[in-house]
């Protein structure tokens, strides 16, 4: 039935706009003369290229000729622009432009679909390689017009929809033609995002992790079947390489986004060009290090409406910031050469495109940068060189304007597509804006036109006193009506003189003829306000710190020589405890212990009466990161944490505020299998790169008991459902990795698999275990199925029936990494007890005590004290379960964990003894940057208010001179735990 | 089949011997506890001190120094530390017993407005995390139930007893309010934003509950009207004898809060949790309004806050002259109750006097919850509710406990968890 409708539309537009060779019926054939020529007008064949007076000769729907002296055939037609500009028309080249997104899947179930909905396709639906969306386009006049009246000839549409989403259509904005002409190009690039697809249910990914994982499998398995290794049919990894060669856009929705995105693409020699999110200026240096073309929204957002104090309060200064720094972002971006096209996308209407890029010009964007954005960049991403400009033999796609186009005064008269005139303000309607002397019946008024095109109007004064008044500009028409108290004057009347003087006949309050006249008074004045204007409000953008937060540092802070003084140390080693020792940092590294130590050009801090700390290493955290759980399939371990660290999170600071420098930063529990995990120092203001351990250990979460058997779902389906089936998961899964390591150590080719790599990694040694884990049964269990596949448990985390089986564990050669006290929560931790850790210790196991909460995490000191009060640990045993043993259970002791020379300068700084409830962090240094200063911190915190204030002053002022604004919105506090399901967007 | 009833019968010998622990006797004979540095739980200390009690009351409390005649046991408590029973405001403990399982959840009624229903009906005075709270010197607690815009009547209890009647100590101390928002989260199921914006319902909700009040008052000003239990309940906070304990963080909700509350006369109010009471100390002087501080132990609430927002609070409040407690609210409260001596302890490190801190779970606690007359701090004529504490009961490695008495009942400090620590324990030195 749509097939039918489709054709029946497509027919009724062959009927009246036929191609040469169709047949007609309806009359003689004729043929029109296209041949024109645009004389007389300032012309951008390219943004570099500027000619003035000069002609453009087009015919059908190309440039003919464009130049100073070109040559009219006399057939042409001749259109004189004297006084205006001919701009190439622009190009969107991330649209979805006449492309309807899928319905919603409707789901009858309300349990999870796992499976994928398609046959013959990938087994993972929001792979879509092989969406083409020429049959679903459908030429959309609506928006057409609006694009055109923004000045686009061009876009790049296609199916918004999915991770992988198919090839774009390049399609002409020529609303008078037929898809036979403007379709200009059917596979101009390969669309990709993070989302999936809302044409399917299924599950996976659940996570962002999940789907960067899902993609690099792809790539993996496309690259298989291209070998011809497949058995069976796979439409849609025929399409991606059969899309291979297009240019691969990549939608992303924030800047962390636009990173990993690129980094998924380097992995596989793919260069993606990236759909930015406007928030480039707050990491440029990153942005131009992924050499990767972008294509950037100017959405700006609105100011906060913050004329209520209490609610103001509210508003984070991260969020108040980004008001204020985003109409920068494409200066920044274009002051360090970084290449890029403008897309309206992201914009709730198109009419505010020209507005927004007004204000980033404004902000210092530079104008010819910006044409560039709009004409060649665009068309060399797509790599189309008949678009974007007005060289012989491309489109004639151009735009004619009163002036700069980018000027908020400047009228856009007449857009042309394909050689096809669009008009959107008339060439005809004079500009009569200005100020008047009015003369109608022996009064003079004073009377001042503005605005545009059709929608100019009038303001007229006899002295001070307004006057009411209606006026109108139609069709080269003034009518004016002046309601005065003694009645009503009608004039009406034309331009004289180029519009400097506006005469005709008037009828006065009785209804007699007359004449009026209306002339121009001299311009100056009125300029003269607008240069006053734009000096009232100079652009004034506050600086970005790293991250771009409050807390955070204009510059991130560099390593230095510091001599910390006469301080009580805790070594963390066998040496114990050191009194009124001096310890130097050099180099990012421990360089002496001892006493009377010297250094030239060290800062010295005197640590009298305090006491100095290895930092404290959390062997179990989940801060720092965009997702916690690729809950969406029983074995995960193809993603990692590592491709979602989040370096914009308060926690990091505010761990470092409690002593904490390194973080295992782990997946989830809510599958048998999870992810690997992320080790990582907290230098607060890095990227996310430049946090994560360098030559870091391999880590993988595996989880146990009631998360993994998904004990709290109404109607979990997913194997298993049972600690009895988790065995056999385990069993299974190995059996399968021996076998495809088997393959590959043997040399045949194989199917990369990442999630067998990464079991096969653990049976070979080279990656450790942190399994989640609760009762003695399950932990028992997996030590048995280690033993029987042949690989070691490297740390029990949580393990808080660790001391029913501490004999066990310390003969299986497992650490175990726990809580200090908690327990009661859920049903498997009945048993739990805070002297979990102390008889763990006493039976030989190395024990760490961990957060699992960002909360706990800044005062794992308080937390190691536990220990002492349960069970009876010394304090140099107790200190060291936040430092030294969580170190080893992470194989980073030879790098951090405790004071010794050469390894990393990660020390604390404490006011008091360490495990003292009293005890506050003086300082926190990390690799010899200090990353947290007590003092420090009550600065940031009056820079904080101050910065406040300015925007607060700045806003406010935005909506008194009548700027648009957005009601306060207050930050939530993200709460990543172990069981935190997130849901990846479609 | 046998194998299922060996297998109950097992379960049910090990439940036996992981039962809770016998509530002691009542006292029979005096205690004497000498040389011990006393914490009064009033702002006071008395070094090398003896605290003499009797059928479960102090009789002496003073300086060791002083020549009177010890009675009944005597305690060497040279080095140690005495200290009031600590108190915890605004709790939920014996209400729920393992916060997943639903069975046995009893703390949120249904319904949005309950000033009828009672904590003290469901609390189990046997629950194994009760017990848990006195090795760490938590020895009575307010418990209060959740849920809703008025949550219930709270009752206050002593943590050593065999049934909820035998373990109050003050029933029905007050009632319980949860005061809208200010900002609210965009329905994203129904496609809105899910950003917190303001609430533009915010001043339809606070009329809908002060309108609520103003009926119950009218209700209580007649005779001859058909019973209406919620009303009636709410009876004891126009005349003086039940607290509004009001639940509310921003400044601009305590604010309207304090100011509805005394609009509609209502004699006692107390804020609890109150995140941003240190922005409004003039107001809550001005109305004798204390404060029931959240735990400090919890992430500052927006971005931007100082790190230390949470620790910093109870030194404002308190230097503004606020009776100030310290309450349990929120993920997993019930088993870190026992934490509370440590909020104290952290308080005290960010800024409060260490006695000071300490009143905050003893003598200020006590006046909130309306049993300060015979508890809260080591008065004579008093309960004889206290314990002795190794070192300072502040700090994590202070707080070990070698007694600890309930109105001079001398309660046992063994709990599961003891008992479980013990067992495996000797399990591995036997080997």
């Amino acid at each position: 039935m749509k097939k039918l409708f489709f054709l029946l539309f497509f027919l009724s537009l062959t009927f009246s706009y036929a191609q040469d060779y169709f047949p007609t019926d309806a009359g003689v054939k004729t043929t029109e003369n296209t041949l024109t020529a645009f004389t007389n007008a300032i012309i951008y064949e390219t943004p570099k290229k500027v000619i003035k007076n000069g002609t453009l000769l087009i015919e059908n729907g190309k440039v003919l000729a464009i130049g100073k002296s070109v040559k009219i055939p006399k057939n042409a037609k001749i259109i004189d622009l004297e006084g205006k500009t001919i701009y190439p028309s622009f190009i969107d080249v991330y649209s979805n432009f006449g492309i309807n997104k899928p319905k919603r899947a409707s789901s009858n179930s309300r349990s999870t679909q796992y499976e994928p909905s398609r046959e013959g396709y990938y087994w993972n639906d929001h792979i879509r390689p092989d969406v083409n969306p020429l049959k679903d386009f459908s030429f959309d006049g609506k928006k057409a017009k609006e694009l055109i009246a923004a000045g686009f000839g061009v876009v790049n549409t296609h199916m918004e929809d999915g991770i992988v989403r198919g090839n774009g259509i390049l399609v002409a904005l020529n609303p008078n033609s037929s898809d036979a002409y403007r379709i200009l190009d059917t596979k101009s690039a390969q669309y990709l995002s993070f989302s999936k697809s809302a044409a399917s249910s299924q599950a996976y990914p659940g996570s962002k992790m999940g789907a960067m994982a899902l993609l690099r499998q792809t790539y993996n398995d496309a690259s298989w079947y291209a070998d011809g290794n497949m058995q069976n049919k796979d439409l849609a990894l025929e399409a991606l390489n059969k899309n291979k060669n297009l240019v691969q856009i990549f939608k992303t929705d924030n800047l962390l986004d636009a990173f990993r995105a690129d980094k998924v693409g380097d992995e596989f020699g793919i260069q993606y060009t990236i759909v930015g999110s406007g928030e480039e200026y707050e990491r440029i240096t990153d942005v131009k290090n992924t050499n990767a073309n972008f294509i950037i929204p100017i959405n700006f957002s609105n100011a906060y409406d913050v004329s209520n104090p209490l609610l103001a309060q509210q508003i984070s200064l991260r969020d108040m910031r980004k008001w204020n720094q985003e109409p920068s972002n494409l200066k920044v971006l274009a002051e360090n050469n970084v290449n890029f096209a403008i897309t309206t996308n992201g914009l709730k209407s198109v009419k505010t495109f020209h507005t927004n890029l007004q204000k980033a010009i404004k902000y210092g964007f530079d104008k010819e940068k910006a044409l560039e954005a709009l004409t060649t960049i665009p068309a060399s991403i797509i790599g189309n060189n008949l678009v974007g400009n007005l060289t012989e033999g491309s489109y004639a796609n151009f735009i004619i304007t009163s002036g700069d186009v980018f000027d908020a005064e400047t009228t856009l008269y007449e857009n042309w597509v394909q050689g096809g005139k669009n008009v959107v303000n008339s060439m005809s309607i004079k500009d009569i804006t200005g100020e008047y002397m009015l003369s109608v019946n022996g009064q003079n008024y004073s009377m001042s036109v503005s605005g545009k095109g059709a929608k100019q109007t009038a303001a007229i004064q006899l002295g001070d006193q307004k006057i009411k008044s209606k006026f109108s500009f139609k069709d080269d028409w003034i009518a004016i009506t002046l309601n005065e108290d003694s009645g009503y004057t009608r004039l009406m009347g034309q331009t004289i003189n180029n519009a400097s003087v506006l005469e005709g006949i008037a009828y006065d309050t009785k209804g007699n003829e007359t004449s009026w006249s209306a002339s121009k008074k001299v311009a100056k004045d009125s300029e003269k306000k607008k240069q006053k204007e734009t000096k009232q409000t100079p652009v004034v953008v506050l600086p970005v710190s790293y991250p771009n937060l409050g807390f955070g540092n204009i510059k991130v802070p560099e390593t230095e020589t510091i001599l910390i003084k006469n301080t009580t140390v805790w070594t963390s080693e066998d040496a114990g405890i050191l009194k009124n020792t001096d310890v130097l940092l050099k180099d990012g590294k421990i360089a002496a212990i001892g006493k009377n130590l010297k250094s030239r050009n060290a800062t010295e801090i005197d640590g009298t009466g305090k006491h100095l700390t290895a930092g404290i290493v959390d062997e179990h955290s989940h801060i720092a990161t965009s997702a916690v759980n690729e809950w969406a399939q029983n074995s995960t371990a193809e993603v990692t944490i590592e491709d979602v660290i989040d370096p914009n999170d308060i926690n990091i600071y505010r761990n470092l505020s409690g002593g904490t420098t390194t973080s295992q930063i782990l997946h989830g529990s809510a599958n048998p299998i999870g992810g690997r995990s992320a080790i990582i120092k907290l230098k607060w203001g890095e990227n996310a790169e430049n946090m994560i351990y360098d030559n870091s250990p391999k880590f993988i979460k595996f989880a146990l008991g009631e998360n993994v058997k998904q004990s709290r779902y109404e109607n979990g389906t997913r194997f298993p459902q049972t600690r009895m089936g988790v065995e056999q998961l385990f069993i299974d899964y190995f059996t399968r990795a021996k076998a495809y390591d088997a393959v590959k150590k043997s040399g045949k080719p194989y199917r990369k698999d990442d999630e067998m790599e990464t079991l096969a990694e653990i049976l070979n040694g080279e990656r450790f275990i942190s399994c989640h884990s609760y009762v003695q049964s399950e932990i028992n269990m997996l030590m048995k199925v280690a033993d029987k596949m042949g690989f070691k448990v490297n740390t029990f985390t949580h393990i808080l029936e660790g001391y029913k089986v501490a004999d066990k564990m310390a003969a299986h050669g497992v650490g175990g990494s726990t809580f200090s006290d908690w327990w009661a929560y859920k049903y498997e931790v009945n048993d739990a007890i805070p002297y979990n850790a102390a008889i763990m210790h006493n039976a030989g196991v190395t024990v760490a005590i961990n957060s699992d909460d960002r909360e706990m995490s800044r005062r794992l000191n308080q937390e190691a004290a536990k220990t002492i009060k349960y069970g009876g640990m010394s304090e140099l045993e107790a200190w060291k379960t936040v430092t030294i043993n969580p170190a080893k259970l992470l194989h980073i002791d030879d790098r951090v964990g405790s004071i010794k020379e050469g390894k990393d300068a990660d020390v604390v700084l404490w006011s008091h003894h360490p495990m003292s409830i009293y005890a506050k962090v003086e300082k926190t240094i990390v690799e010899g940057s200090i990353f947290f200063d007590r003092i420090e911190d009550q600065k940031k915190r009056v820079a904080i208010q101050q910065e406040k204030s300015t925007l607060i002053t700045m806003m406010l002022n935005e909506k008194l001179n009548g700027g648009k604004t957005k009601p306060p919105m207050k930050r939530e506090d993200r709460n990543f735990e172990c069981d935190t399901l997130e849901e990846l967007k479609n | 089949m046998k194998k299922t009833l060996y297998s109950l019968l097992f379960f049910f010998l090990v439940g036996n011997s992981i039962a809770q622990q016998t509530p002691a006797d009542t006292q029979t004979m005096p205690f004497s506890i000498e040389g011990a540095t006393a914490h009064l739980g009033n702002g006071k200390v008395i070094e090398n001190s003896l605290i003499i009690f009797s059928d479960g009351k102090l009789t002496f409390v003073g300086s060791a120094m002083n020549k009177i005649a010890r009675q009944g046991t005597i305690i060497d408590a040279k080095n140690k530390h005495v200290y009031p029973g600590f108190i915890a405001t605004n709790a939920t403990l014996g209400l729920v017993e393992i916060d997943a399982v639903k069975a046995s959840d009893d703390e949120d009624e249904i319904g949005p407005v309950n000033p009828h229903i009672r904590s003290i009906i469901a609390y189990n005075a046997e629950s194994k995390v009760v017990e848990s709270m006195r090795p760490n010197g938590v020895l009575m607690a307010q418990i209060t139930p959740r849920g809703g815009i008025i949550s219930g009547t709270s009752s206050v209890v002593q943590l050593d007893a065999w049934n909820w009647e035998d373990a109050a100590i003050k029933t029905d101390d007050g009632i319980h309010m949860n005061w809208p928002g200010s900002f609210k989260r965009g329905r994203w199921w129904l496609g809105e934003d899910p950003a917190m914006k303001p609430d533009t319902k915010y001043a339809e909700n606070i009329q809908e509950i002060k309108g609520y009040l103003e009926n119950a008052k009218l209700y209580l000003s007649n005779t001859n009207v058909e019973k209406h239990l919620p009303y009636e309940a709410t009876a004891g906070l126009f005349d003086g004898s039940k607290r509004l304990y009001v639940h509310v963080d921003g400044l601009k909700e305590i604010t309207d809060a304090v100011t509805i509350a005394k609009q509609l006369g209502v004699k006692k109010v107390t804020i609890v949790r109150a995140a941003e009471a240190d922005k409004v100390t003039e107001l809550l002087k001005k109305h004798n309004v204390s404060v029931i501080i959240n735990r400090p132990h919890r992430n500052p609430d927006n971005e931007d806050d100082a790190y230390d927002a949470s620790y910093t609070i109870a030194k404002t409040l308190n230097d503004a002259g606020i009776v100030v407690s310290v309450g349990m609210e929120g993920q997993m409260e019930r088993m870190n109750t026992r934490n509370i001596p440590f909020y104290a302890g952290t308080f005290a490190a960010h800024g409060l006097e260490k006695e000071e801190a300490v009143k905050l779970i003893t003598l200020n606690a006590a006046k909130i919850i309306g049993i300060d007359a015979f508890a809260g701090s080591l008065e004579v004529g008093k309960d004889a509710t206290l314990f002795i504490s190794e070192g300072d009961a502040l700090e994590m490695t202070g707080n070990i406990l070698t007694d600890a008495f309930i109105q001079g009942r001398k309660i046992s400090l063994e709990t599961h968890q003891t008992k479980l620590w013990k067992r495996y324990s000797n399990k591995y030195k036997s080997k």
